[in-house]
Order: structure tokens, then C-alpha cells, then sequence
């Protein structure tokens, strides 16, 4: 082993294609269509590298993954190279055949994302009717095939009251993990900020309510809690620092250090059609850009927390400061921390409108329809 | 944590402990999580097979490691504590 200690996650968008609409999609606002997906051959190389230069576990992601017909091929190749293999998935598509084609392929682990408890307002959410009842089938079929069941929530100020019926609905589904993530103000999420920010008060709320469920469930279920970074007094860890821990590669094989780094000026993304993994994670001027300390301006350079945060996250530095080099503003340290509470200003009494998330939604022109095969 | 001896400590499902040849270390693959276990955590989960309770680990562990045996067993009982809080472990 020599270089930069090598990656522990690969993170795979297999596709941008969603029969969902959720607002605070964590995809670009410029999709990847479906033409430009990399092929079953092209992935399965791909793997074959990841598990050479030491990744240990690999995501499928998406847009929602169960939409590419071959992913218990992947699954089954991922698993036969020895990888963790984890899907996040809205189970909406997840019948029973795909269930047994995943159970004899390998697969490790199955994460379901949900939009809220109640029916109406979840398929609101997601823009699909029918899409909670869906999901309810789909925990169901993974603790049937004895598969350690994660859910997730994403929580905003349109659902942030009934997170105590999220952690109990997540109990009854008899899931081993929980995840009660509030929204990541990126992409979709950003555009649809003022819709979804939640207030201070309703904040503070949900923490005591996850602190009091995570004593009470010790042991038996775990629940990871995310806030949003306008409340935070540290940044977090993204993705536990640029280009450490992570490789994750877009639907059209573009190799970034994180999902939402497509946003950031200047950078020419490769992709792993013509440049091995290797390559990519040890010398590519991207992956290199933000990585360690070396690159960090003050308050983080002397700060001591500079290898804990990593001096959060660039994208968020971008977003806000126009600058993807400043400190990230979720810190109070940061110059620029005061936009995060002129964000929160801006939210109003009522939330808008949501902008879905559609092909074309972003584009000027009429919003171009596309289907899921 | 007190544990008794008669518990039989368990990966729980999706956990996987396997030794991994690049970094040449061994890994708890978790959903989600990974851990990268000390030494002497290793020991100790290379004898969890579903079978083995917590006191037999602790007479293996005290044979191989001239250690007395409550010290490993109150070692034995702080580390899988951890792996269980942290959803890795049944106990």
C-alpha cells in the first residue's frame, strides 16, 4: 500500500432516473439522462478496481437505483469482490422479485428512505401517490428475508412535528437503525430552502425528543441525528473530509469526492472511462484540491478542530460565500457565519411552493417529461 | 456494563468481521458504519461464533494472554458494551 490511504466507500448514483419528485433531492439540478448511464460491463470494472485499491463498502444510490435492471448483476459482482454492499432506495419499486434476485445476489443491507408517517403528506412530499403505502410493503419484504433494516426520514419544517411517530412507526417496522436526518441545504434542497428550513424552536424540540428515544432504545435500535447546518455552532464532518474517505461517482461515471461537488467552479471532474480509480484517488488535481489542511484559510488553519471537521463543507462554502476555499459558514468561528441566521430570516411564516425535482424542472423552458423504463 | 458469563455475544445480522489484505488489518463492516478494531479487539472478536459464551472467551483469552481472568473479562464486557451501543453486537 503506498500513496494516500486508500478510500473506504464508493458511493454509486447508477442513475438519475426517480419515479419520486422529493424537493430536497440530494442529485444535481442538471440531471444525467439515461443515454449517458455507464453500461452493466462498464460498472462491474469499476468494482473490480474499487475493491483493489481497498474500498471496503459500496453505496447504490441514485436517483433511485432499482430502476437500472441490472442491479442484482451489480450487486451480486460487488459482493463476489468482496464489498460491503448497501442499496438506499425508496422501495417503491421493490417487489418480491427483486427482493429474492437481491437476497441471492448478496446484498448486505437495505436502506429505506421515507417522506413522513402520515400517508398524504408523504406521497406530497415525494410527489407520488401511493409511494408511503409502497414503502411499507418494501420494510416489510426486507425483514422478511432477514435483512438488518435502516430507515431514514428526512425532516424539514413540513414534517418536523411527527418525529416522535417517525422513531415509533421505525420501531414497529423493527428497524435495527434509524436515521432522522434533517435536509441538506444543496441542490434541490437549497432551492427549495425557504420551504423547508424548520424554526429554531421546532429544532430544539426534535433534539430532546431523539435524545429521550436514543437512551430509552439503547442497544436495540440506533438513531442517527442530523441537524441543519443554520443551526449548528461546528460544521460537520463532510463526508469525513474531501477526498478521505470517499469516491462517489455519478450515473455517467463522472468520479467526484462528493455528490454535490458538481456544483463547485473550476473543476474538471475525470471519469472513470478513461482514468482508473487508482489514478483518480491518488493524483487527480480535484481530489487533491480540498484534501488534509494545507489548503485551509483562517480560523481553520490554526484551529484545532482543523482535523475533526476538516473545515466542513466546500460546497456549503461555495453556496453561501461564493467561494469554495472560505470557511465553511455552519462554523461560528467562520467570517461569514452570519449568513446562516439571515437564511433563517428569510423563511417566513408560511413555506412556499415546492420546486420538484424533474427533468427539466431547473431549465428554463417547459419541464421536459421523462419516464422510468 | 455487567454481563454474565453465560452470554453469548453475537455479530448482529449485516455485520460482517473480516480481515481486509490491503490495509492489512481486520474490519467490522457494519450498515452504515465500519470500524477498524485495536489489537486486542481482535482477539476477542475472532472467538465470537454464535456459540462461544462470554466466559469461555474470557478462559481463552486468559490461557494465550497470561492475564488475569476478571481483568480480560471486565475488558471483554467495556469492548463488546461498545460494539452493542454502537448496533454491531448482540448481547
Amino acid at each position: 500500500m503506498t500513496g494516500f490511504e486508500p478510500p473506504m466507500g464508493l458511493i454509486v448514483e447508477l442513475t438519475h432516473r426517480c419515479p419520486l419528485q422529493c424537493p430536497y433531492c440530494s442529485n444535481p439540478l442538471a440531471l444525467e439522462r439515461a443515454g449517458e448511464e455507464l453500461t452493466t460491463a462498464e460498472w462491474l470494472g469499476v468494482f473490480d478496481e474499487a475493491a483493489k485499491i481497498g474500498v471496503l463498502q459500496l453505496h447504490f444510490t441514485g436517483g433511485e437505483p432499482t430502476a437500472r435492471r441490472d442491479l442484482p448483476e451489480l450487486v451480486r459482482h460487488a459482493a463476489d469482490s468482496g464489498l460491503y454492499t448497501n442499496i438506499i432506495t425508496s422501495g417503491v419499486q421493490l417487489d418480491d422479485r427483486l427482493m429474492a434476485a437481491l437476497m441471492g445476489a448478496g446484498i448486505d443491507h437495505i436502506q429505506l428512505s421515507f417522506q413522513d408517517v402520515d400517508p398524504d403528506n408523504a406521497d406530497r412530499i415525494a410527489g407520488y401517490r401511493g409511494a408511503h403505502a409502497r414503502k411499507l410493503a418494501a420494510a416489510a419484504r426486507i425483514r422478511a428475508a432477514g435483512l438488518p433494516l435502516t430507515v431514514n426520514f428526512v425532516v424539514h419544517r413540513q414534517n418536523i412535528a411527527n418525529v416522535p411517530r417517525m422513531i415509533a412507526l421505525a420501531e414497529g417496522l423493527g428497524a435495527a437503525r434509524t436515521e432522522i436526518a434533517q435536509v441538506q441545504y444543496y441542490g434541490w434542497g437549497f432551492k427549495n430552502r425557504a420551504a423547508l428550513l424548520p424554526s429554531r424552536a421546532e429544532l430544539d424540540a426534535t433534539t430532546a425528543v431523539v435524545e429521550a428515544a436514543r437512551l430509552r432504545l439503547k442497544g436495540q435500535m440506533v438513531i442517527d441525528y442530523v441537524i441543519p447546518d443554520y443551526y449548528a455552532r461546528r460544521p460537520k464532518s463532510c463526508m469525513g473530509g474531501w477526498a478521505r474517505r470517499f469516491i462517489n461517482i455519478s450515473p455517467a461515471g463522472k468520479a467526484m469526492p462528493c455528490h454535490a461537488a458538481e456544483t463547485l467552479p473550476g473543476f474538471v471532474f475525470p471519469s472513470v472511462r478513461e482514468t482508473s480509480l487508482a489514478e483518480i484517488w491518488q493524483r487527480d488535481p480535484a481530489f487533491l484540491r480540498f484534501r488534509g489542511t494545507d489548503w485551509m484559510p483562517e480560523p481553520c488553519q490554526s484551529c484545532d478542530r482543523r482535523e475533526i471537521d476538516w473545515g466542513g463543507c466546500r460546497c456549503q462554502a461555495f453556496a453561501l460565500t461564493g467561494d469554495a476555499a472560505r470557511t465553511d459558514p455552519a462554523c461560528d468561528l467562520a467570517p461569514d457565519h452570519a449568513v446562516m441566521a439571515a437564511a433563517v430570516a428569510e423563511r417566513g411564516e408560511a413555506p412556499p411552493d415546492f420546486v420538484y425535482r424533474r427533468f427539466g424542472a431547473n431549465d428554463a423552458q417547459a419541464p421536459i417529461s421523462e419516464t422510468v423504463p | 456494563m455487567t454481563l454474565a458469563d453465560d452470554t453469548v455475544p453475537r455479530f448482529r445480522p449485516g455485520v460482517k468481521f473480516r480481515f481486509d489484505p490491503v490495509r492489512e488489518t481486520w474490519v467490522v463492516l457494519a450498515p452504515e458504519r465500519l470500524f477498524l478494531p485495536d489489537e486486542q479487539a481482535v482477539e476477542i472478536l475472532k472467538l465470537i461464533d454464535g456459540t462461544r459464551n462470554l466466559g469461555a472467551i474470557a478462559d481463552d483469552l486468559a490461557a494465550r494472554f497470561s492475564a488475569p481472568r476478571d481483568v480480560i473479562i471486565a475488558d471483554v464486557a467495556v469492548m463488546l458494551g461498545d460494539l452493542a451501543e454502537k448496533g454491531a453486537i448482540a448481547l
